[in-house]
């Protein structure tokens, strides 16, 4: 199946067309993806140091993983309707930017690996699991999320 | 003055160099964004302990202190590869509002950690194991967060000059 008319397709529409047109839609919308970036990078970050063990120490990282489960989520979702309604604007020049399935592959990555292994090793915690697999676990989330982000930049530079 | 040090800046080779290179102007960027996602990151998580959102078992020092090297981390690329891109291309960044907005909320900001620090946070030892911090570390956490996103959002514009 020829994806082109689908391209075509979801850049006319009209949310697609309204940002496009407008001077400060797609500048804010960009914005809003960068803080949940922001937030992201955090949520990720807590989580991986702690299980790499250069964070905090009071907690456990299944204690901290489930206390900044929310915001982890919330910046995801944040971050995936801001991404579609800029990716919506643009489709054309997504489709043909390497930079982008670069990201999106990345994406897909970083975030089934977040939620199925990381998720487990983290929730696990503690004695159950070897530091040297904790660790691990933590720097391969750490390179997948980077790759998310820099591929991301890139998308600009196309 | 500041004008005619921007000027310099902006005729000499090496800020011509960054200018002129494909790769290294992107380079520079894609730091300054992970970086801020480092440093900004980890600055929120502790602001949304400050406000109880967040590990609220867990005692505000332990967040802070362990927090702290990896916030100076991001905080020092983000400062130097800020500076780079500034250093590229002196004039853009001089009469946009938007850069001169970020500088000022940036120095908000800092001034609101200065307050945090020299006030309530003296007598940390006393709250430390709350759940629910007092209200000026409260004040101070949400400060952080709205003079950030500020931060962050003209940053974003900076690369939209509508008021040339």
């Amino acid at each position: 199946m020829d994806p082109l008319p689908l391209i075509e397709w979801i850049e006319n529409t009209a949310i697609g067309t309204a940002i496009r047109e407008s001077t400060w839609l797609f500048p804010v919308i960009e914005a809003g993806h960068l803080l949940a970036l922001a937030l992201m990078g955090g949520a990720v970050l807590i989580v991986d140091l702690r299980m790499m063990g250069w964070g905090m120490r009071r907690l456990s990282a299944s204690q901290i993983s489930r206390d900044v489960h929310p915001w982890l989520v919330a910046s995801l979702l944040g971050l995936i309707v801001t991404g579609i309604l800029l990716f919506m604007s643009e489709t054309t020049k997504c489709y043909f930017n390497p930079a982008f399935w670069v990201k999106m592959g990345f994406l897909v990555a970083a975030t089934l690996y977040t939620f199925t292994v990381r998720q487990r090793v983290a929730l696990a915690g503690g004695a159950e699991v070897d530091p040297a697999k904790a660790r691990l676990v933590a720097i391969v989330s750490v390179c997948l999320w980077s790759g998310v982000g820099i591929a991301g930049r890139a998308i600009g530079f196309y | 003055m500041l004008l005619r040090l921007f000027e310099t800046v902006q005729a000499m080779p090496s800020s011509m160099a960054i200018r002129e290179s494909i790769y290294l102007y992107p380079a520079i960027e894609s730091v300054h964004v992970l970086s801020t996602c480092l440093f900004l990151g980890l600055v929120t998580m502790m602001d949304l302990r400050l406000v109880s959102a967040t590990l609220r078992s867990a005692p505000l020092t332990d967040v802070q202190h362990r927090l702290f090297p990896w916030q100076m981390a991001g905080f020092a690329l983000m400062v130097m590869s800020g500076v780079l891109l500034v250093f590229t291309e002196p004039l853009r960044f001089y009469s946009n509002i938007f850069f001169q907005v970020k500088m000022l909320l940036l120095l908000l900001a800092g001034l609101n950690m200065l307050v945090f620090h020299a006030g309530v946070y003296r007598r940390v030892a006393e709250w430390d194991h709350q759940e629910v911090l007092p209200g000026s570390a409260r004040v101070a956490g949400a400060l952080s967060m709205v003079l950030f996103s500020g931060i962050v959002v003209c940053g974003r514009m900076i690369a939209y000059n509508w008021f040339k």
